[in-house]
């Protein structure tokens, strides 16, 4: 038996298939992944994502530290609720983890992933010195996201009324602490709607409200899907330790200003930089195949500058053919994959499908 | 718990056959195939007037998981292809031993069908998965 959420029962009450994800047992889907999919792009669905690890920064060098562990500058979240997303570098740019870090009333809010949690919390903790810092695992709170164009009325009809109305007004990428429960304008789908972070035990009763207000559960399966035509990159298998921001198409994530912010990593990816723009370093692209079949991680491709790779692949529900991510010398203009011995042409695209439920890419 | 037909005979990669009294075989795949390859999105089928051979990789199912080939259970010539299913694939999840058949072929050895799995056989092969 794995670890598991607060929101457990609540799966397999709505006959969830469970699967083992980095030790956790949680619901790949309840029943099929292509109607959650589309359940999220054209009403409202929930997520228990509560398996992602939240830690709390907080001490008078909170800003400093996270200045220096971040890729991105914690000084653009000029109020609290506002958020970031970031990479946590290693020296040599290695990405170490990708994360969403919140201005908090206490301090800063940062939510990691659940496969790296040992690795991200030991790297927090060894990188403190010099700072007057609290580094705080928070593993009593839930997280569910509810995503969809209809999401956040649902939701916030759901909530009293001063909860409800700070949820209908918060703008993307903006939260808000009310009490013990903080809700903000950020997720992984390409739809709008809103996380909550809620102490675990309050977290089925949120979760059968919303149930009972026609809000879907939603599994990982379409989770995946979803990112991906949205996209978003998923740690572990679009960039690792081994691949810089800057192969991984993250380096828009990287605040170079101001140039004497001093963040871990900062010289690796600057060289990284330079040697993508001379054409020695891959990049992270999109790839369609509006034929028969499906991209897959792992496949090995060709471009017309040399071999590349599938990072990421599947098929997208809402566009109806296959797509995928894939790491290709930079500057190439035409692509092919091997499909179980045939050699299939792919169209290069920017990695970026699906938004608000439309096809984004030309 | 997946949904196993008595009359029909199964294999141990999850194909079932229905053979009629005029030896032509329907084939398909299983519920408990269809469940564990989960929605399923594109299915390529043989040619028809094709000769295949038992065990002989003939078609593909691609599911938003995961690829995975079908095997012909016995030997012979296809004679019929579900061409629905390349429009409509979810028909495979939806009546997989009904609406959901791939193909039929007139089969050549009516002695391998004995070597099939029945209903018993293959619910206690399911369970060993």
């Amino acid at each position: 038996m794995g670890r598991r959420t607060p929101l457990y029962q609540q799966h397999l009450n709505a006959g969830a298939k469970i699967v083992d994800f980095a030790g956790w047992d949680m619901p790949i889907n309840y029943g099929s992944q292509i109607e959650e999919h589309n359940q999220v792009r054209q009403a409202a669905g929930v997520f228990d994502v509560s398996h992602m690890t939240v830690v709390d920064v907080s001490g008078t060098d909170a800003q400093r530290y996270l200045r220096h562990l971040l890729a991105n500058d914690v000084a653009r979240l000029k109020e609290p609720g506002q958020a970031l997303y970031s990479a946590m570098l290693r020296t040599d740019g290695g990405v170490s983890d990708d994360l969403i870090v919140y201005r908090m009333s206490f301090g800063y809010r940062i939510v990691v992933n659940c496969a790296t949690r040992d690795k991200d919390l030991a790297w927090m903790n060894s990188q403190t010195d010099g700072f007057e810092v609290a580094v705080t695992e928070r593993p009593d709170l839930a997280i569910l996201a509810v995503h969809g164009p209809s999401s956040i009325e649902t939701a916030s009809a759901l909530l009293d009324q001063t909860t409800g109305e700070a949820v209908a007004g918060l703008k993307n990428f903006r939260g808000e602490e009310l009490g013990d429960l903080f809700v903000a304008r950020t997720g992984y789908t390409g739809e709008k709607g809103v996380e909550f972070i809620v102490p675990a035990e309050d977290a089925a009763e949120l979760w059968d409200q919303l149930l009972a207000a026609q809000v879907k559960p939603v599994g990982l399966g379409a989770r995946d899907t979803l990112r991906l035509e949205a996209g978003m990159n998923l740690y572990g298998q679009d960039m690792d330790e081994s691949t810089s921001p800057v192969v991984s198409n993250m380096a828009q994530t990287i605040a170079f200003e101001p140039a004497d912010r001093d963040f871990i990593g900062r010289a690796a990816v600057t060289d990284d930089l330079a040697a993508q723009a001379q054409g020695n370093l891959p990049e992270l692209i999109g790839l369609v195949l509006e034929g028969r079949g499906v991209l897959r991680a792992g496949q090995a491709v060709s471009t017309d500058r040399g071999e590349g790779q599938i990072t990421s692949g599947s098929y997208s529900p809402t566009l109806k053919h296959s797509i995928a991510l894939a790491r290709i010398p930079t500057g190439s203009t035409t692509c092919q994959v091997d499909i179980r011995g045939s050699v299939t042409e792919v169209r290069i695209v920017k990695p970026n499908f699906v938004r608000f439920g439309k096809k984004v890419f030309e | 718990m997946s949904k196993i037909i008595e009359d029909l005979r199964y294999t141990e990669s999850h194909e079932w056959v229905s053979v009629d009294d005029n030896g032509i075989a329907t084939v398909g795949i299983s519920d408990h195939a269809q469940e564990a390859l989960g929605d399923i999105v594109f299915v390529e089928l043989p040619e028809l007037g094709a000769t295949v051979n038992a065990r002989e990789e003939v078609a593909v199912v691609e599911s938003v998981k995961a690829a995975s080939d079908v095997y012909s259970p016995l030997s012979g010539e296809v004679t019929e292809i579900n061409e629905a299913l390349l429009d409509a694939p979810e028909t495979v999840n939806a009546s997989p031993y009904d609406n959901g058949w791939f193909f039929k072929i007139a089969i050549s050895d009516g002695v391998e069908l004995d070597e099939l799995m029945d209903a018993d056989a293959y619910a206690d092969h399911c369970d060993d998965d």
